[in-house]
């Protein structure tokens, strides 16, 4: 077999960090994802003057785990078909009902519909769960880092942990413009730092996520064993925060990122 | 059909190119990966095909570019949903490097794999032909680490998951191994005009 002289490791050649391929956390079922099941909107909650919560009634639901997605469709009287992946913002432990908060998108086709029309007793078609690799099933310290509805997914994540009482530590630091903006306020407890960009209370600093809110994680506050990092936002967000992590000693292949596109 | 109460969606465009389920993105291009996105260089970055090959070889960003350049402009369609029409790449087509190694008649498939690790899986008559490149410019701009820069494999089309960023290397094989998303629920060759998106589709 003849080698080229590039072929034999050079010094310096690159090297990769990291076997990024790690598993997803769980099997996917195909069956489940490849199919379409209807959606029954039973409640519609405001959370900010942006972004309502979606709870339906989907009685074939197989469950799913915190952190993971599901792809919903909405088809028009002629055929037209729309179709946006959504992450899940209720814990599995709410059997045969599924929630999703969205954000109202300027000119949305799909979250538009829902913010201007939809309504208690319209139906939707879901498929999902979708995706094991963001998925958190309640096993490993877990540090989450959203922002905007980016929370989402880790909302699943934080009332999985209460509705099944863990002791696995889990933190979540969530940014928003203001409190007005920051999606379910009521419901944070201990475990929830708010990072507040535009406005903040009064004694609140107001600013970006930054290396002194994320550092002393993962070096006093580390547990031991360390975290399992879960990064959900917007792309600029998501690489502000995923250096941050990087930069305060977080493993890379122990970072999962989920990127609103 | 399950028609959605009130719901009419955007005003149909009549465009052929795109595949069903699929919107125009317009300009955005979002950027969608699971993973902390690499400082990479160019003189970090280097390519290999190995596997079922006459002559497994790898190649700095010199000789990569030492290559005969192709371009590729047309359209890209992500399973997400969102297609991007129009976009120009610049590289070098991936049968110029395919030809240099030299592929066994026992190869059917390709695992692709990135400087970080991620992996995906493609029938290797999906990667030659003019139909795969490796690709460093975007509209004649370098292209974005953020977006798989310096160099990302691209498989125009193929949901744009197979187009492996921060590309590596190719591995030849004689059958067919699931890659990252793959093993995550997703379809094994993902041809967006047979919406073949996840498994079981």
């Amino acid at each position: 077999m003849t080698r080229t002289t590039s072929d034999t490791t050079a010094p310096g050649l690159f090297v990769p960090p990291t076997r990024f391929a790690v598993p997803g956390r769980i099997a996917v079922s195909n069956r489940e994802a490849a199919r379409w099941q209807t959606a029954t909107l039973t409640e519609v909650r405001r959370e900010t003057p942006h972004a309502s919560t979606f709870r339906f009634a989907v009685p074939g639901w197989a469950g799913h785990l915190p952190g993971q997605h599901l792809m919903l469709r909405l088809t028009a009287d002629d055929g037209y078909t729309a179709q946006r992946h959504y992450s899940i913002a209720s814990p599995p432990e709410d059997a045969g009902h599924i929630e999703l908060t969205l954000d109202h998108v300027e000119g949305g086709e799909v979250s538009g519909w829902f913010h201007t029309l939809a309504k208690p007793g319209d139906e939707v078609e879901v498929r999902g769960p979708l995706s094991g690799f963001f998925a958190w099933p309640g096993d490993r310290p877990a540090l989450l880092i959203g922002a905007g509805s980016g929370v989402v997914p880790l909302m699943s994540m934080i009332r999985h942990h209460r509705m099944r009482s863990l002791t696995v530590p889990l933190r979540l630091l969530v940014s928003a413009r203001g409190p007005e903006e920051l999606i379910y306020a009521r419901e944070y407890g201990a475990e929830t730092t708010p990072v507040f960009t535009r406005r903040a209370p009064e004694g609140v600093p107001v600013g970006r996520l930054s290396a002194s809110q994320v550092a002393p994680l993962l070096a006093a506050e580390q547990p031991p064993g360390g975290w399992e990092a879960y990064v959900c936002g917007s792309n600029t967000f998501a690489e502000h925060a995923s250096r941050l992590l990087v930069a305060a000693g977080q493993p890379v292949d122990r970072i999962r990122i989920e990127r609103f596109g | 059909m399950n028609v959605t109460r009130g719901f009419t969606g955007r005003p149909r465009v009549q465009n052929a190119g795109l595949p069903p389920g699929q919107y125009d993105a317009g300009d955005d291009w979002p950027v969608l990966s699971a993973e902390v996105t690499p400082d990479l260089t160019p003189a970090d970055w280097s390519f290999r095909i190995d596997g079922l090959v006459a002559a497994p070889r790898t190649w700095d960003w010199a000789e990569a570019h030492a290559l005969p350049a192709s371009a590729y402009e047309g359209d890209i369609h992500c399973v997400t949903s969102w297609s991007k029409f129009g976009v120009r790449f610049g590289g070098v087509s991936l049968d110029a490097f395919l030809e240099a190694a030299r592929p066994d008649a026992s190869a059917t498939h390709a695992v692709a794999y990135s400087h970080t690790g991620y992996t995906t899986n493609l029938p290797l008559a999906d990667l030659t032909g003019g139909r795969a490149w490796i690709a460093w410019e975007y509209e004649g701009q370098p292209l974005p680490a953020e977006h798989g820069g310096p160099a990302r494999l691209l498989v125009p089309h193929l949901y744009f998951w197979k187009s492996a960023k921060w590309i590596a290397g190719l591995r030849l094989l004689d059958h067919d191994e699931p890659g990252f998303w793959e093993q995550n629920g997703y379809h094994a060759r993902g041809n967006p005009w047979e919406e073949q998106r996840y498994s079981g589709d």
